[in-house]
């Protein structure tokens, strides 16, 4: 089945919207890098789930409203998101930005959802655990520093975006600022709430993960009741991408182990 | 003509291979580098410089805000400029400027530019300005909201200022319930506003609005760059229905005076090149945060950029050939600023005689020969 490639509007905001797959419904939130192509992780999703990938609003070429302040308001949009697209039940998959995103909706109303997948989330800072500084990074340290696998982070340098796609990432950046900024990649309130996420979860993280440190994950856990944590060696702040296939299993045998 | 000394204070003493060694001599250079009782000397030095100008006749004498840099050790200009209040009498003081969005609540600029106002009975000339991209990352403000908080911090200030307290103030970034200005400022309505900038057409369009007729500085451009700032806000003002008075324009810029071409040049070239290659240059990374300026101005910078190429280390003699700095004799030097002068209309010259590591010797003797050679023909 080929993806289809469709713009989705939720009350006044027009996203671009990527799907493939059938079975339950498994929306996922991709990271302040921007809208992901539809790699092998999501064709592994997609054998055995429906896969939504929304471009955020303010990323890339999907709307910008300018009632979205912080990543609260992003939070609030995508429960709207889910009342639109019908009934019950989602599983949320968020990464990094993607993943901060998640916790924000899951803390405040869980009842669309059947699970919940985190991987190398932002929203929590733990003190004294230092996370890079991806806003002072050139182009060669962010590619370096996001891959384990240094081979990927030359491939990633080698590639000459065009003037599109130049202006796709730039204006990624303007809205990764905008949510990320300050306080850095984090909210404070979030941890005091995280209790309330009673829903499977699994945190994933890549060990060597140089933007935030996998001992990340233990704050996560400590915090969500019913979660699982898992480390995977050898790599950097996207599993999904730099371990498509190790990462998809691991989401999938724990999406497939819920009721 | 109008003439302003204008000093950043660079600290000087700075280990150059050390810098070298770090992305820029902002933020991230380790402040072990810094040496406190070298760094007193440098203040001393300044502010003995600052109160020189005021003795050769300087109609201003300026000072500004840098945060976590070497390039300029005045995170709080307003002490340097209570310091030169009480050491002057005829000179107006000007902080040009107070970077607006890193204040917390624009109250306490607006206080502190009052206090200035009273002690100074009435010789402060303000600046506002957003501050260069490295700020946003020392003081960890959002730059997404730069512009933002800029024009909403400007909007309480003034009113600070200008209206009858107590009243409450209803923004975005700023909600106060009582803004009541103890003291208020001594010039009425208020003092001189002053618009230092690289040059953007949206701060030029803010800044000539007939409300404002904020005189407009352009810092740090060669001498197309400011010919085309400046005249982009004369026809700005046109438009508006109103020609821009000479007092309006000014330019910022390094110079440099010496009895010969050749002795100016060799003399400056040390601290022209320290200035804009060791102290000045960051990383694109650092300098223009995501946010910072629009998205439309942003693509025409990196445009403009991928035309110009990377750049390698800029040369004195580049320097002066664009004439991002002015250097030479007096004759030369008087020339240059009245062809900038007769092409833009610019009454304003904001000087900058101490650049880079320049010595204070050096320093001194430029100044002289500036106020003794050049100035009186300016006049």
């Amino acid at each position: 089945m080929a993806v289809s490639d469709t713009r989705h509007q939720t009350r006044d905001t027009s996203v671009r919207l990527r799907r493939n797959g059938k079975g339950e419904r498994l929306v996922f939130l991709h990271g302040a890098g921007g809208w992901p192509s539809w790699g092998p992780f999501m064709e592994r999703l997609a054998e055995k789930y429906d896969v939504l990938l929304p471009e955020h609003p303010g990323f890339g070429l999907s709307d910008n409203p300018s009632w979205i302040r912080n990543v609260s308001d992003v939070a609030m949009y995508y429960l709207d998101f889910l009342d639109a697209l019908g009934d019950p039940p989602f599983h949320l998959v968020g990464h990094s930005l993607g993943g901060w995103i998640a916790a924000e909706l899951a803390v405040r109303n869980t009842a669309r959802l059947r699970s919940l997948t985190l991987i190398a989330p932002a929203g929590v800072r733990v003190k004294g655990l230092e996370c890079g500084d991806n806003f002072i990074w050139s182009r060669e340290e962010y590619a370096r520093n996001l891959f384990y696998d240094q081979a990927l982070a030359e491939q990633e340098l080698a590639r000459v975006p065009t003037d599109d796609e130049a202006d796709i990432d730039l204006a990624n950046r303007y809205m990764a600022a905008k949510l990320g900024w300050e306080p850095r990649w984090f909210s404070p309130a979030l941890e005091t709430w995280l209790h309330r996420i009673r829903i499977p979860t699994l945190v994933v993280w890549g060990r060597d993960d140089k933007l935030f440190p996998s001992a990340y994950a233990k704050a996560w856990a400590a915090r969500i009741p019913d979660i699982e944590v898992e480390i995977i060696p050898e790599c950097g702040h996207r599993p999904q991408l730099e371990k498509a296939d190790v990462t998809a299993q691991r989401v999938l045998a724990f999406l497939g182990g819920q009721p | 003509m109008k003439f302003t000394f204008f000093h950043l204070m660079p600290y000087r003493p700075l280990d150059m291979a050390e810098r070298r060694k770090h992305r820029a001599a902002w933020v991230v250079l380790p402040n072990a580098l810094y040496d406190p009782k070298k760094g007193a000397d440098e203040y001393e030095a300044y502010i003995d410089q600052l109160v020189y100008a005021e003795e050769l006749g300087f109609d201003h004498i300026a000072v500004n805000e840098h945060h976590q840099t070497a390039y300029g050790l005045m995170p709080a200009p307003n002490l340097i400029a209570s310091a030169l209040i009480a050491r002057t009498r005829k000179a107006k003081i000007a902080v040009l400027g107070r970077a607006l969005p890193l204040a917390s609540n624009p109250v306490y600029i607006a206080e502190e530019f009052a206090m200035l106002d009273n002690l100074s009975r009435g010789r402060l000339i303000t600046g506002f300005v957003r501050g260069i991209g490295n700020e946003y990352h020392a003081s960890g403000i959002n730059p997404f909201f730069s512009h933002e908080r800029y024009q909403e911090a400007h909007d309480l200030i003034v009113a600070a200022w200008t209206r009858p307290g107590p009243f409450a103030f209803e923004g975005t970034h700023y909600n106060l319930r009582y803004v009541n200005l103890w003291p208020r400022p001594y010039q009425q309505p208020h003092p001189p506003i002053w618009i230092p900038s690289m040059g953007s057409s949206e701060t030029i369009k803010w800044a000539a609005a007939p409300e404002r007729k904020y005189p407009f500085l352009v810092t740090f451009s060669g001498r197309d760059l400011v010919t085309r700032y400046l005249t982009m806000y004369r026809d700005q003002a046109r438009q508006y229905g109103y020609e821009a008075s000479p007092d309006q324009l000014g330019w910022a810029v390094p110079l440099y005076v010496a009895d010969t071409d050749e002795r100016a040049r060799a003399e400056a070239k040390e601290g022209l090149e320290s200035l804009f290659n060791d102290f000045l240059a960051v990383p694109w990374e650092m300098l223009l945060p995501p946010g910072y300026m629009s998205l439309t101005s942003m693509k025409n910078t990196i445009k403009m950029r991928k035309a110009l190429g990377t750049r390698a280390r800029m040369t004195a003699e580049e320097l002066i050939e664009n004439g991002t700095a002015v250097v030479g004799s007096p004759k030369t030097v008087r020339a240059e600023i009245e062809r900038l002068r007769d092409k833009t209309g610019a009454d304003n010259l904001c000087t900058m005689l101490q650049f880079g590591v320049l010595s204070d010797a050096l320093t001194r003797r430029n100044m002289e020969m500036f106020a003794s050679e050049v100035m009186p023909h300016l006049r």
